[in-house]
């Protein structure tokens, strides 16, 4: 990303659209700009389809609630009571653009996107439920994330955020009854047709539990015989309100709660967070901490492949496999957990760095590592992908195009499965990635067989990255010395009384991050994972966004099944690699 | 060649097949962790052999639990048609001269009609549920065993063909000078393929399908139905290795060891064969698995009729 060129697009703007739009500066870098509620349709469609090099996908849609706020943003000091913001993102430029509109309280509505982007269909779902935003002409303007009979907007400020502060819960049979008739199942709120001229449909309730699913996904099935007419994901049954957490959570202590969002990505979640942190704060990691934090980053990207890979094959069908890949899941963390004393979740990443550095002989084990696991892919590659059954089963089902994948705002795999070689950490390097050597496989036809081919391929390309990190890895602190990392450096603490109350407030309260925002994005094991955080020049956050790349990828469901056959549905399922708490947070 | 003692030989039958069909399950589970990198049941007497006794007595003093949305009466029978159905096979089996409770002269066509008779058990079972995954495994057994078994019985024919008699003991006979599976390749692979269709194992279990149909017609079923499902499966699966043995490997006979060894022998080994299949591979989808036993196994079955038929006749 260059200064012009994002100079290029609000000079643009400007130009275009006059005092409609207001330029704002970001600690993040990103270009970024204010919008009249009137005009933001234009001018998300004039980025989207007009200009040369257009913002083609809806990175991500969010709100604010901004009436708390004591430092108000320099370029709209007058700004209202809550703002939507539009994270745009152009492939051609390789550069986000940022588009917030100001909403005051006694009008809280807006125009839908769904008309420019679909997945703005789940997005401004969740901004209603969370915010109370209405947006007009939506298909299915409904709650996404809470239950049908929830009071309130959690996301709101006013909203409490703990269960103490709400009086207790209780759940008598009349309302355990109202409760479960609101899930019941009603076609026609879906538009949907209870029979053909030539048959009834079947309504199928997959899920919330059901083996298929990975989780509690609940998905209503509109089948004709076998095959499927239409579907519904619903979801939500996981929502762990992570975004809320983060408004009450300390910058520090708010990390291990990202080790869970992703729970199979481990301390790639902490990688996300922190680097939007570290660009709110300014810190440069020092090399050896970059190092140690692509290394670990990387082995959970095998990790979390090696999960998908098992359970892909089971969905399909196959047995034995799921067996093997956790056999090796399980060397892997013996490796996490002589790093970090813990295996899922990690927790290991500091601000500024890792929480201590690596222990005597861990490149051994990291060698045997690296030695062992290529036999180990090549033996599955004869056991899965080469297998013809299996082939059979997903080979061209569940089929999207490029552009399908780039409107629908599909990162990670899934993309790269549509033939487009585009990797994060190849465009937009971040903790040093630049420096590995390491290709980006890429697959033809956008099946199911192609996403597991890339994924596949990415753990021997992570391995190679690996392998570049024990060879070279650098000496040299794994922390920053900067004032706001945390915890703060001890070894002076004992001996100048200003270090001592640093250190002091730095693990007490906490740091106090410099008033702003920033977008931290990374390419996560399933995608593009961004945290979009904003200081208020507290101690905690004023808002943590987490765009995860699941719940973009679970919205393209009914898309990729229609018409297919239940099992298809199964092998779209496993070929998208979802995680429930990714999708729901 | 029937029994002189025949309610001697029933009891016997019926016992050895039983304890074997438990015992199949404490194999197969201990055969699939040795393939999958794990222990497998090991806990429970020597080599974990105990834990089908734990498992049929936890089985039988749990909730026999009846939906109160099901058809009662067929929910019942259900689980019954299918190991009464193949205990009857067990009936025309000769399993070593002398052992055998009937030596039917229609033996091949007696084990054929049960076969058929027992898809019933799945269908009523996936309907009598009233819940839509049982339906859908209901469906899907009514068409694959239906597919399946068009091509499972003219498969054999070529063997009937070449023995003169559907009698099972003489086609044991007949394979004095070569067992059957020599002119016979083909009508063995197709018959050793249907007769996994024909017990729904992997990768022919679709009408159970866990990961999609969740446990497909037995999803409603405890306790001691699903036990009766359960073992019926296993029955099925030491039925259909017990007739390749006869049909295709000579059934009882082989050098030094005695009749009964050799058909224990050769059935452990097709049972073996069952239980890998299950841990190598996947499952395809349902309509692959139509078009394929249509468009490619009925021709071939029939083709091999032909081409014995041929050759018999001109062989005379």
């Amino acid at each position: 990303m260059t200064a012009a060129q994002t100079d290029h697009i609000l000079e643009t703007l400007g130009a275009r659209y006059g005092a409609d739009v207001t330029i704002q500066p970001a600690l993040d870098g990103l270009a970024t700009c204010w919008c009249s509620r009137g005009r933001v349709h234009d001018v998300l469609k004039y980025l989207k389809d007009q200009i040369q090099a257009p913002y083609k996908m809806l990175y991500d849609l969010t709100a604010v609630d901004e009436r708390m706020r004591l430092n108000r943003s320099p370029a709209k000091p007058d700004f209202a009571d809550f703002t939507v913001l539009y994270h745009l993102f152009s492939f051609e430029r390789n550069e986000y653009i940022r588009i917030k509109t100001p909403l005051e309280s006694d009008s809280l509505s807006m125009d839908t996107v769904t008309d420019l982007w679909p997945n703005a269909n789940w997005y401004e779902r969740e901004v209603w439920d969370m915010f109370g935003i209405r947006f007009a002409g939506h298909p299915h303007l409904e709650r996404i994330l809470m239950p049908k009979r929830w009071v309130g907007h959690p996301l709101r400020k006013d909203h409490p955020a703990r269960g103490t502060e709400m009086g207790p819960f209780q759940l008598p049979p009349d309302k355990t009854e109202a409760e479960q008739e609101l899930l019941r199942f009603r076609p026609e709120e879906w538009g949907m047709k209870r029979s053909s001229e030539n048959s009834d449909f079947i309504f199928l309730n997959v899920g919330p539990q059901h083996p298929g699913t990975h989780g509690v996904l609940r998905i209503v099935l509109q089948l004709d015989g076998e095959q499927i007419i239409d579907c519904v994901p619903e979801i939500g049954f996981h929502h762990r309100a992570a975004e809320k957490m983060g408004e009450r959570q300390s910058w520090h202590t708010y990390i291990p709660y990202t080790d869970r969002v992703d729970y199979l990505g481990g301390v790639m979640n902490n990688l996300a967070y922190l680097t939007a942190v570290e660009k709110l704060a300014g810190i440069a990691v020092p090399p050896r901490g970059q190092v140690i934090r692509v290394m670990l980053s990387e082995l959970f990207r095998i990790i979390s492949h090696l999960v998908w890979y098992g359970t892909f094959a089971q969905d399909v069908g196959q047995m034995s496999p799921v067996f093997y890949t956790f056999n090796d899941r399980e060397r892997a963390f013996a490796m996490i957990e002589a790093i970090t004393g813990a295996r899922m979740h990690p927790n290991w990443f500091r601000i500024g760095g890792v929480a201590d550095d690596l222990p005597r002989g861990w490149d051994d084990m990291f060698r045997d590592f690296i030695r062992y696991f290529p036999p180990r892919l090549r033996e599955y590659d004869r056991v899965v992908m080469a297998n013809r059954i299996f082939k059979a089963r997903t080979k061209g089902i569940g089929v999207i195009t490029k552009d399908e994948a780039i409107e629908w705002g599909m990162t990670g795999p899934g993309l790269r499965a549509c033939g487009y070689e585009w990797d994060f950490r190849k465009k937009q390097p971040y903790s040093g990635i630049e420096q590995f050597e390491f290709d980006i496989p890429t697959a033809t036809h956008g099946d199911c067989y192609d996403r597991a081919a890339v994924r596949v391929e990415e753990m021997r390309q992570s391995l190679r990255i690996i392998e570049q990190c024990v060879n070279h890895m650098p000496d040299g602190p794994y922390k920053s010395d900067h004032p706001l990392a945390t915890p703060p450096i001890k070894d002076r603490t004992m001996h100048d009384i200003e270090t001592l109350i640093t250190h002091f407030l730095g693990v007490t309260w906490g740091p106090v991050m410099p008033v702003g925002e920033a977008l931290g994005a990374i390419e996560a094991t399933k995608g593009n994972n961004g945290y979009y955080v904003i200081s208020d020049g507290s101690t905690v956050s004023y808002r943590t966004r987490i765009r995860t790349p699941s719940f973009p990828h679970m919205q393209m469901l009914p898309m990729m099944c229609r018409g297919r056959m239940v099992p298809d549905l199964l092998a779209v399922l496993g070929a998208m690699d979802f995680v429930l708490a990714d999708i729901d947070r | 060649m029937t029994s002189p003692y025949p309610i001697l030989a029933i009891l016997g039958i019926l016992v050895v097949v039983m304890t074997l069909a438990a015992g199949l399950i404490w194999l197969e589970r201990r055969l699939l962790a040795l393939w999958q990198d794990r222990y497998g049941p090991n806990r429970v007497g020597p080599f974990g052999l105990l834990q089908v006794l734990a498992d049929m007595i936890k089985i039988f003093f749990k909730e026999d639990w009846i939906p109160p949305f099901a058809d009662k009466v067929v929910f019942v029978i259900a689980p019954a048609i299918i190991v009464g159905t193949v205990l009857m096979s067990f009936a025309v089996l000769p399993i070593a001269p002398g052992i055998i409770v009937s030596d039917l002269n229609i033996g091949l066509l007696f084990i054929l009609g049960m076969s058929s008779i027992g898809v019933y058990s799945v269908v009523l079972a996936g309907w009598a549920s009233d819940n839509k995954y049982s339906l859908l495994g209901g469906l899907r057994a009514a068409a694959q065993m239906l597919s399946y078994e068009v091509f499972m019985g003219l498969a054999l024919m070529g063997v009937v063909l070449l023995a003169g008699s559907f009698q099972l003991s003489e086609i044991v006979s007949a394979q004095r000078r070569v067992w059957f599976v020599v002119p016979q390749f083909a009508g063995f692979i197709l018959f050793l393929i249907a007769g996994v269709a024909e017990t729904r194992r992997l990768p022919f279990d679709l009408p159970e399908a866990e990961s999609e149909l969740i446990a497909g017609f037995h999803s409603e079923y405890s306790g001691m139905k699903f036990g009766l499902f359960f073992v019926g499966e296993y029955l099925g699966v030491i039925l259909i290795s017990s007739l390749i043995t006869i049909l295709f490997f000579g059934g009882w006979m082989g050098p030094v060891l005695p009749p009964i060894i050799w058909f224990v022998l050769k059935m452990m080994f097709f049972i073996c064969f069952f239980i890998l299949l299950r841990a190598a591979l996947p499952r395809p989808r349902f309509d692959q698995l139509m078009s394929w036993g249509w468009k490619v196994m009925l021709p071939l079955a029939l083709a091999n009729l032909l081409i014995t038929g041929a050759v018999a006749l001109a062989w005379g």
